[in-house]
């Protein structure tokens, strides 16, 4: 298959590879996908005391696609603050990366697992006492 | 940019020799065979004559035993479809086994829906058919056993002569997808009981849309009916003009296999070797699929754990290999053949199946070497699967989201 070169530039050259530190309770770890699929995304994001993003790290078992689709949600992420994240659609990772139909499948993984990071983020923000912005209606 | 092509049990490149023998027959001989009236057609008619001598001689039949195709694809079908059409009336049951090219899996279930029965033999971890498991599945009513001679992804190389054997001694007729071992490796129909074998030239540094199937005249006489119908060529078996430079072109690169029968395979073979063990000793996690010693010299397939074949592929592109990953697929499903093995799935997406031929040098496997090594560590730098198992988490123990 021939990919676009967004894709291959991402391949190539992907941004916020590594992890941060999962018990880090500003630390939201998403993990999606399985193996027998052929695809699995880690994505993290570390948040200040605003909820807005200042770190996003990533690793990615799976195609070309699906690693460059979860190191473009990397940069997406960055700045924004988890409401504004949680609005990043995969159809704008196909539009942006040029991915084929066959590949929508890692941008729809690449979606989940920035709303699966947050999610995350969200449980154990809501869960400490006395931070900001902290809805107890989120605990799950 | 360099490129390096290590996918030959896809395709290989013409060998320079077997274009010269073809090319007289384009623009100066370029008559039709079954015209009797002039020279043109009397130098294409011996052309195809030493073009049938070549191909027999290869594999120890008779000239007469050899029907021009279009390719192994075509063998096949005429093989399967033909021995069910011609014999049906015998017996309804024909025996193949899971990890068969579709080109024979097709033809089968295309069978299966019109009234025959077909038993799709497992394999065992390494590719294997078990020959008493497959004396245990033939009755009165099988007619056809159809097992091919080396696996085109894995390249284990299946017990030919005890399953001819076992055929013989019940009266089935038994054909082979010679396809990958054709050429490679040394075949006697006649020791090995062989009564059908197809094989294609485009493997063997031959041209495209050219193949042959072998129908034993004697001992017994096979017939197949056809599947092309329209003027009775080739033994009534396949009507249509003969594709005259094609038959030159796979006869010469036939004969040349033969020339180079006793040192070819054993080059390949250590082509291979050098290209597993060079990835073996700085690689660890990394899996052979098929058979360790009964395979085929061009093949080498490995599943490299933690990274997705596409990805791999991707990461050394100036290198020309196929994957059994879900990704390369139309169908978005990892390769059959690595599933049948019992691998798991996870290690099908991982795989990659190298295959050289006489074209590649023992530098081209060096530079391969390094390029594989050093992308499979950086993809798995990349790996989540790689960190989490290197923090001893069982990758097999997650619940993992299914999508």
């Amino acid at each position: 298959m021939a990919y676009g070169d967004k894709v291959i530039d991402h391949f190539e050259h992907p941004r916020n590879v590594g992890s941060l530190d999962k018990n880090d309770e500003h630390v939201g770890t998403g993990i999606v996908g399985a193996p027998e699929c052929g695809d699995v995304m880690k994505l993290q994001i570390q948040v200040d005391e605003n909820e807005r993003i200042v770190d996003a790290k990533f690793k990615t078992f799976g195609c070309g696609s699906a690693i460059a689709s979860s190191s473009l949600a990397t940069e997406w992420v960055k700045g924004k603050t988890l409401d504004e994240a949680l609005e990043i659609q995969n159809t704008e990772i196909v539009k942006e990366l040029a991915l084929p139909p066959v590949k929508i499948h890692c941008s729809v993984l690449a979606e989940d697992a920035i709303r699966a990071a947050i999610t995350d983020v969200k449980r154990k923000l809501h869960k400490s006492d006395g931070v900001p912005g902290a809805a107890t209606e989120a605990v799950k | 940019m360099r490129r390096i092509y290590l996918d030959n049990n896809a395709t290989t490149r013409v060998d320079p020799r077997v274009l010269d023998a073809m090319l007289p027959y384009f623009c100066e001989q370029y008559g039709n065979a079954a015209s009797r009236s002039h020279a043109f057609g009397w130098e294409a008619e011996e052309a195809v004559s030493r073009g049938r001598e070549q191909v027999a001689r290869l594999i120890g039949a008779g000239e007469k035993e050899i029907i021009f195709t279009s390719g192994a694809t075509e063998s096949n079908n005429i093989a399967i479809k033909g021995v069910a059409a011609m014999y049906g009336d015998r017996g309804k049951h024909i025996i193949t086994q899971v990890t068969e090219h579709k080109a024979v899996i097709d033809p089968c279930k295309w069978l299966e829906q019109r009234g025959f029965r077909v038993t799709f033999l497992p394999v065992d971890r390494n590719g294997l058919v078990d020959v008493e498991q497959l004396k245990d599945a033939m009755t009165d009513d099988t007619i056809l056993v159809s097992i091919m001679y080396a696996n085109n992804e894995i390249g284990t190389i299946q017990p030919i002569g005890e399953i001819g054997r076992a055929c013989k001694e019940r009266g089935v007729v038994f054909h082979t997808d010679a396809v990958q071992a054709f050429g490679k490796v040394p075949i006697d129909v006649n020791e090995l009981g062989i009564d059908l074998l197809s094989c294609s030239a485009h493997k063997i540094h031959g041209p495209k849309g050219i193949g042959a199937l072998y129908v034993r005249r004697k001992n017994p006489r096979v017939r197949c009916e056809p599947v092309i119908h329209g003027g009775g060529h080739e033994r009534g078996m396949r009507s249509g003009t003969l594709n005259v430079p094609g038959i030159v072109g796979l006869g010469r690169a036939a004969e040349l296999c033969g020339e180079h029968r006793d040192t070819e395979p054993a080059s390949l073979a250590k082509l291979r070797d050098r290209l597993k063990d060079g990835i073996f000793a700085q690689l660890d996690e990394v899996y052979l699929n098929g058979h360790e010693t009964q395979r085929s010299a061009s093949n080498l397939n490995l599943s490299f754990a933690y990274v997705e074949g596409e990805s791999l592929m991707m990461g050394f592109k100036d290198i020309a290999v196929s994957s059994g990953s879900a990704c390369t697929s139309a169908s978005l499903e990892p390769s059959y053949v690595l599933k049948a093995l019992g691998v798991g799935d996870e290690l099908a997406h991982s795989s990659i199946r190298f295959s050289v031929s006489r074209f590649n040098t023992e530098e081209e496997i060096d530079y391969v070497i390094e390029r594989v090594v050093e992308t499979v560590r950086r993809l798995r730098e990349l790996s989540p699967l790689y960190e989490m198992a290197r923090e001893g988490v069982d990758l097999k123990s997650v619940q993992w989201s299914a999508h």
